[in-house]
């Protein structure tokens, strides 16, 4: 078993890194995470507080799951299986979000009374 | 893994075409890694379904949303600030992910005793964040907000609210048992035979996804 772990250690490779690359991607996630309140005190509205909520919003999910989850440096075959099924959940947001629409026009129409 | 390796694995795409199409393991990753991420696949299709009947029951909703900055400001000796209790807690949960992510270095490393208290204190943060969580429940709730009604506007605010991040707390409560009992573990001195601390990863990465988790809730909740 112990030999074994060494292995891995090594194959999965470069799992020993320094304490400072785990610091730095703290600092950039408290920077991200202060943008994203600054867009809400900034009061930022329409396409820009949007696009700016989704960008920080990714860009930290990203740092997390690639530096924190060591999904970086993982072999070919995890990250694909791990990352690609959730892109499945696109096409259900946007069939939703079509949906709901759909719902909010129908309400409208019918049960507002305008 | 019996093999003794003499190649390099290869690397890629080709390394993936190689790992899948392999008659035996497809993940050259220990198997209770392998689960732990295929346990947090399941968990994300199940937290993007809360998430996505949230859009659907928002983008629906005919009475206005409530004004989600003012519904969690609080007012600090006299000032009114907008959204500072969520700001903490964010920023809580990701110093937790911090010190999660050295304790899994110091486990790679074999210094169990660093490992262990790095795993408590962000078992302690985990705590943290749940018992700022308590205070936030307890006030909206004092203010009128339930599951089927709130004074701010839009009624599906209220269950949608306490479904989420309740979904969520009991994640970091889990979470925090979690990280207390393999510190303990560790300390006693468990792991000390075998000499094999992926324990600390895998652990890690159940907390890293709490913390993943919680940068959607913050965006999609609080920020929308």
């Amino acid at each position: 078993m112990v030999e074994n772990t060494q292995v891995q250690v090594d194959e999965h490779g470069h799992q020993e890194h320094p304490v400072s690359l785990y610091l730095k991607i703290w600092v950039l996630l408290f920077i991200l995470s202060g943008f994203s309140y600054m867009v809400d005190f900034m009061h930022l509205e329409g396409l820009l507080r949007w696009s700016l909520i989704l960008l920080f919003m990714f860009l930290k999910a990203g740092l997390i799951i690639s530096v924190f989850m060591h999904m970086m440096w993982e072999r070919m075959a995890l990250i694909c299986a791990i990352l690609i099924p959730p892109l499945a959940l696109t096409l259900f947001i946007g069939i939703m979000a079509i949906e709901s629409n759909y719902t909010f026009f129908s309400r409208l129409m019918f049960f507002t009374g305008s | 893994m019996q093999n003794k390796k003499t190649l390099e694995p290869p690397q890629g795409i080709s390394g993936f075409v190689a790992d899948w199409s392999g008659d035996k393991e497809a993940f050259h990753v220990p198997w209770g890694k392998a689960m732990m991420w295929i346990f947090l696949l399941s968990d994300t299709f199940v937290f993007s379904c809360f998430l996505i009947g949230y859009m659907v029951v928002r983008m629906s909703a005919v009475e206005p949303w409530p004004n989600t900055s003012e519904v969690f400001a609080l007012e600090i000796g006299g000032q009114h600030i907008p959204m500072v209790l969520i700001a903490i807690m964010t920023f809580i949960l990701i110093t937790s992910s911090g010190t999660m992510a050295m304790a899994v270095n110091y486990g790679y490393r074999k210094d169990k005793t660093k490992a262990a208290i790095l795993m408590l204190i962000t078992a302690l943060l985990g705590l943290s964040f749940v018992g700022m969580q308590a205070f936030e429940w307890s006030k909206l709730i004092s203010e009128g907000v339930r599951p089927w009604e709130n004074p701010f506007g839009a009624v599906q605010f209220g269950s949608v609210f306490f479904m989420v991040t309740g979904f969520h707390g009991l994640h970091v409560s889990i979470g925090v048992i979690y990280l207390f009992t393999v510190a303990i573990k560790i300390l006693k001195g468990h792991y000390e035979k075998s000499g094999n601390y992926e324990i600390v990863e895998i652990t890690g990465l159940y907390w890293h996804f709490v913390d993943l988790v919680w940068v959607f809730i913050f965006a999609l909740f609080y920020l929308w």
